[in-house]
């Protein structure tokens, strides 16, 4: 799956926006896949996961970072984030469905803030950035 | 995700042995899917889909003639499906769920038919190739 130059044009556009909020963002995307996915908190048992909690507020900007990395380097997604994927593979190694539910939260949270703008067309092209931000972060697991 | 030297070998391997029984290992993954998930039978109400049925066996040597291309081509998966992949994307639009289910099937007749080749090692292989399939017949999506 690649991305059109329309959806990268739109993926960057949005992020340009969000930016300044990308931290808020993040931590409450986390917020939003702990309570309705309360499975993944699995992966966090050395977590405060509470409302306002710093770890996750310190969190959520590492993932918006390398979201923002990875819009960045729209073209070498790869390369941008080749060591996170190696973290995720020998390390981490989050299962793979998790991926989705967080690229779910993550759009739910940009939908809420940005209303006007995620049209059907934005919001399709950053469901598909974010598929490709999750088969890079996965694609070293075997 | 990418396929490594000993993938291909044990992918190549795989279909030489059972090369003379593919469209017979195709209509029995059929036949497994349409009973283990029945859902599946959604995308042939034109056809007959009883045991035996001659349709199911036509359809089963097209999957395996497909797999077979893939892997006589597995350098290159991609060009060799792209007239599948586009059918897939323009016409077919099958649910990317179902990709796994047929390659799981897939997997359950090669086992039962040749226990001792579906070592670990094997099967992580054949799996992996199975995706890769799946990715390529789903690439052009959106």
């Amino acid at each position: 799956m690649t991305l059109t130059q329309a959806e990268k044009a739109a993926v960057v556009t949005i992020w340009a926006k969000m930016a300044t909020q990308a931290d808020a963002i993040g931590a409450e995307s986390l917020e939003r896949l702990f309570s309705s996915y309360p499975q993944t908190k699995t992966y966090f048992p050395h977590f405060d996961l509470s409302q306002g909690s710093g770890q996750l507020r310190g969190h959520g900007s590492k993932v918006m970072n390398a979201i923002g990395e990875a819009v960045k380097h729209i073209d070498d997604i790869r390369g941008a984030l080749a060591k996170l994927s190696e973290l995720h593979a020998y390390i981490l190694r989050v299962d793979p469905v998790n991926f989705k539910l967080l690229s779910h939260c993550i759009l739910c949270s940009v939908a809420a803030r940005y209303p006007s703008d995620f049209t059907p067309e934005v919001h399709a092209a950053w469901d598909k950035f974010l598929s490709s931000v999750s088969s890079v972060l996965t694609e070293k697991y075997r | 995700m990418v396929l490594s030297a000993t993938d291909k070998t044990n992918v190549k391997g795989i279909f030489t042995k059972i090369s003379g029984h593919a469209d017979q290992y195709g209509a029995e993954t059929l036949e497994r899917m349409f009973c283990t998930y029945p859902q599946t039978k959604t995308y042939f109400p034109h056809f007959d889909l009883h045991h035996g049925s001659a349709q199911v066996k036509a359809h089963g040597k097209k999957v395996a003639c497909a797999l077979v291309e893939a892997a006589n081509h597995i350098d290159d998966i991609a060009g060799a499906l792209s007239k599948l992949s586009d059918l897939h994307a323009q016409k077919l639009r099958v649910d990317p769920v179902n990709f796994k289910l047929l390659g799981h099937c897939f997997l359950v007749v090669v086992a039962i038919h040749h226990p001792t080749l579906l070592t670990p090692e094997v099967h992580a292989s054949l799996d992996k190739f199975l995706c890769a399939v799946a990715t390529v017949l789903t690439a052009k999506y959106r």
